[in-house]
């Protein structure tokens, strides 16, 4: 066999595949959907079958201001990357507090009014139906928000470190799709929970 | 010379592996990150589970072989065909495939590993760990009943028998927790597959170009993605109702059973894909090359399997016909299950369009490929009457399902898993299994098959239901369970066979050299087993069978795809 090599005419020159890590990355966020979606369903499913109160029109306050705050840190984090991209560190770094900053200000809201449902509203887990649903539902996406924001925060570091370099704009870009699903997600749920099933 | 043509490894020696101590070689196993290595472990630690649920399989048709037996007790009884469908299920059947999948598809597309190898490394053990935690609930879970305190709510854990009220203890959770475990498993696996797919092909291997195999393990990671995921989601909403006391699926508090049954099924049915998918993969690869044909079809096979895997989304509900659907819900899924039978319909008239005319060739993987067709044709028109909502009402939950499914899971997938077995053990160990034993296992194995599978539908016909822990004498399926019973021990001895000839070859098998099968695919091109970096140099295709080409340059392939 070893004898056997032939001569094929090569072109690997334009030989180009899609780079794995966004490849990747969409893989994990079509799963996520699938996740998403499941959760979504129960949730439009039960909206109204609760036995007991309280009722979303009772407890539940629009959050617009956090609304907001994370659809726009899907800007700053484009920015950023795009910034990276043409090799501005500095307004890299710029950003991508930005968008730390945003997404903070959106999981210590959803803090906020999760404290506010348990402690006067008296909306628990337990309670009811919608209980059940709205905190796994709203739960499930701000664990991702938090996950992402461990994700953004260990960039940030190697950012402050002086170690983040126009050659990592695209592994950037895969963690910036993870962002951008979480907001997309965020428009989902709002929609369902805060307009379909207020 | 050397960059522009397909590399002959095999170059650069093996480092010498005898005298190595033994702590050393197994750290070596457990650190690995190479997709070979984790193939095998896949692939092993899914025998280990095959034995373990195939005892258990034998413990439940003792106890059915004859009427009123005691041989173990109703609440074992529970316990054996809940931990032996969840077994078979996610801790053989899936790992097994994603094994040769991890093994097979890097060295296919000419790459030296997979996209993200510690992904592979993390998704392995994920997927192990969880079935150590199965059946750690045997010692480790306190349950309601003194026989064992394993879970005991049925594979598919029907709603409300998993609430707190019913399943006391820890039983469920532990059930629960393994398959969110080996769920994370799943999907790690499946991320890496599409990537290593659609970004770590060897130049010239565009998508037209890759080998059957590759396609079909495309579709099934991609269906991993997207329905495994359901699953993870609904087990994350059993736990949020054992642990938080949520109402998710507790009737008492308006919520409803039926919706788990569909987040269940809507996993449950193209799961069945994941698990068959791979199996056509073996299939198109074996058959051709043991009809001395190229695949004939290629472009409708690739239409066939996404078909497949497109339709397979929306067929869920025919798995629960008879808790009862509007008409037109009835309709829709009678309707696109029977569609389901069209791609596959075209894939058999595929496979036996190669073998028509070829030189066929009957060593031990083509009879498995054979015995394969005539068993999956005769599963699949069983599944065209269950899909059929008014048979389905009047056999739903009757034995006829068991036997038509387990029609399609061992007629189908266990015999293209032996045919994987034996065509692709060469490549993996550098030794042949042997011939005379291969032949000795397909014929007692299929005897077995047909003589439990085949009579299992009639008393299924004649009203008996699954799951029963035993029944009367004098309903006429008295002998009808004995000669299925009896089959069983014709199918261990044919695997006891299998796993001697495994282990004999292993140690003194005949030496493989690189292509025994005279094969067209790269994963021939490199030695057996292949070194760590698979290819001395990546090599470059120009059409589907790159080893034909080499082997005939005065009649390459490429000039006429």
């Amino acid at each position: 066999m070893s004898a056997t090599p032939v001569a094929l005419p090569a072109s690997e020159a334009q030989w180009v595949l899609p780079p794995r890590a966004k490849v990747g990355m969409l893989s994990l966020i079509l799963a996520e959907s699938a996740i998403f979606s499941i959760f979504v369903v129960a949730y439009i499913f039960y909206i109204g079958k609760s036995l007991s109160g309280p009722t979303p029109r009772e407890v539940l306050e629009v959050p617009i201001l956090n609304t907001i705050c994370l659809l726009s840190s899907s800007i700053t984090i484009h920015l950023a990357v795009s910034a990276l991209r043409k090799g501005r560190t500095g307004a890299f770094t710029g950003w991508w507090l930005a968008t730390i900053a945003l997404g903070l200000k959106f999981i210590v809201g959803t803090g906020q009014e999760w404290h506010h449902l348990i402690y006067h509203a008296g909306l628990t887990i337990r309670t009811n139906l919608f209980g059940t649903t709205y905190y796994s539902l709203v739960g499930l996406h701000g664990f991702h928000v938090i996950v992402g924001l461990v994700m953004l925060s260990i960039v940030l570091a190697f950012a402050l470190a002086r170690k983040v370099k126009e050659e990592h704009s695209e592994r950037l870009d895969a963690l910036s799709l993870y962002w951008h699903f979480v907001d997309a997600v965020w428009v989902v749920v709002f929609t369902v929970v805060y307009i379909m099933g207020r | 010379m050397a960059s522009d043509s397909i590399p002959i490894a095999g170059a650069i020696p093996l480092p010498h592996e005898a005298g190595k101590p033994w702590l050393e070689t197994v750290h070596e196993w457990v650190i690995t990150v190479d997709h070979k290595k984790l193939g095998i472990m896949y692939i092993v630690y899914a025998l280990i589970f095959l034995v373990i649920a195939g005892i258990e399989a034998t413990l439940i048709r003792i106890q059915l072989a004859v009427p009123q037996n005691h041989f173990v007790s109703p609440q074992t009884f529970n316990v054996l065909f809940t931990m032996h469908g969840t077994t078979m299920i996610f801790f053989v059947a899936m790992p097994i495939l994603f094994g040769f999948a991890n093994y097979l598809v890097p060295l296919m597309i000419g790459a030296r590993d997979m996209a993200f190898p510690r992904l592979n490394a993390f998704s392995f053990w994920m997927t192990a760990f969880g079935g150590l935690l199965l059946y750690f609930s045997f010692i480790g879970a306190e349950g309601l009943y003194g026989a064992g305190s394993a879970p005991n709510v049925g594979w598919w854990a029907y709603a409300p028998l998993t609430s707190p009220t019913f399943s006391r203890g820890h039983s469920t959770d532990f059930w629960t927790i393994a398959l969110l475990v080996s769920g994370f498993g799943s999907i790690g696996f499946a991320v890496n597959t599409v990537a290593t797919i659609l970004s770590m092909r060897c130049p010239g291997m565009k998508l037209g170009k890759m080998p059957l195999l590759v396609w079909m393990n495309l579709v099934m990671a991609g269906l991993v993605l997207v329905a495994v995921s359901p699953l993870t989601a609904a087990q994350a909403m059993l736990m949020v109702d054992r642990y938080l006391g949520g109402h998710f699926f507790d009737t008492q508090a308006g919520g409803s059973a039926v919706i788990w049954m569909h987040f269940f099924w809507i996993f449950g049915h193209p799961e069945v894909y994941v698990l068959i998918l791979p199996c056509f993969a073996f299939i198109s690869e074996v058959v051709p090359v043991f009809s001395r044909k190229a695949i004939f079809g290629y472009p409708v096979m690739v239409a066939a399997t996404v078909g497949i895997g497109f339709v397979s989304l929306g067929v869920w509900a025919h798995h629960i016909f008879t808790i009862g659907m509007p008409s037109w819900g009835n309709a829709f899924f009678v309707i696109t299950s029977m569609t389901v039978g069209v791609p596959t319909g075209i894939k058999i008239f595929n496979w036996l369009g190669t073998m028509w005319g070829g030189k066929i060739r009957y060593a031990t993987p083509m009879l498995f490929c054979i015995a394969f067709l005539a068993q999956f044709l005769l599963a699949g028109l069983t599944g065209v009457m269950m899909a059929s909502a008014p048979f389905d009402w009047q056999l739903g939950n009757s034995y006829f399902v068991v036997a038509h499914f387990h029609y399609v899971i061992v007629g189908g997938i266990i015999f293209a898993l032996f045919a994987a077995f034996y065509y692709w053990f060469p490549k993996m160990t550098g030794r042949m299994l042997s011939e005379a034993l291969g032949k000795w296992h397909f014929w007692t194995f299929l005897i077995g098959f047909h003589l439990t599978f085949d009579v299992m539908h009639i008393p299924g016909l004649l009203g008996m239901p699954r799951r029963i822990y035993t029944y009367e004498p004098g309903r006429g399926w008295d002998t009808l369970n004995l000669i299925i019973t009896i089959g069983v021990f014709f199918q261990i001895a044919g695997v006891l066979i299998f796993v001697f000839n495994m282990i004999q070859s292993y140690f003194r098998g005949e030496l493989a050299g690189d292509d025994p099968w005279d094969a067209w695919t790269l994963e021939w091109a490199t030695t057996s087993p292949p070194p760590d970096y698979n290819f001395v140099t990546v090599p470059t295709v120009k059409s589907r069978r790159p080893l034909w080409d080499i082997k005939h340059p005065e009649d390459p392939d490429w000039k006429y795809e």
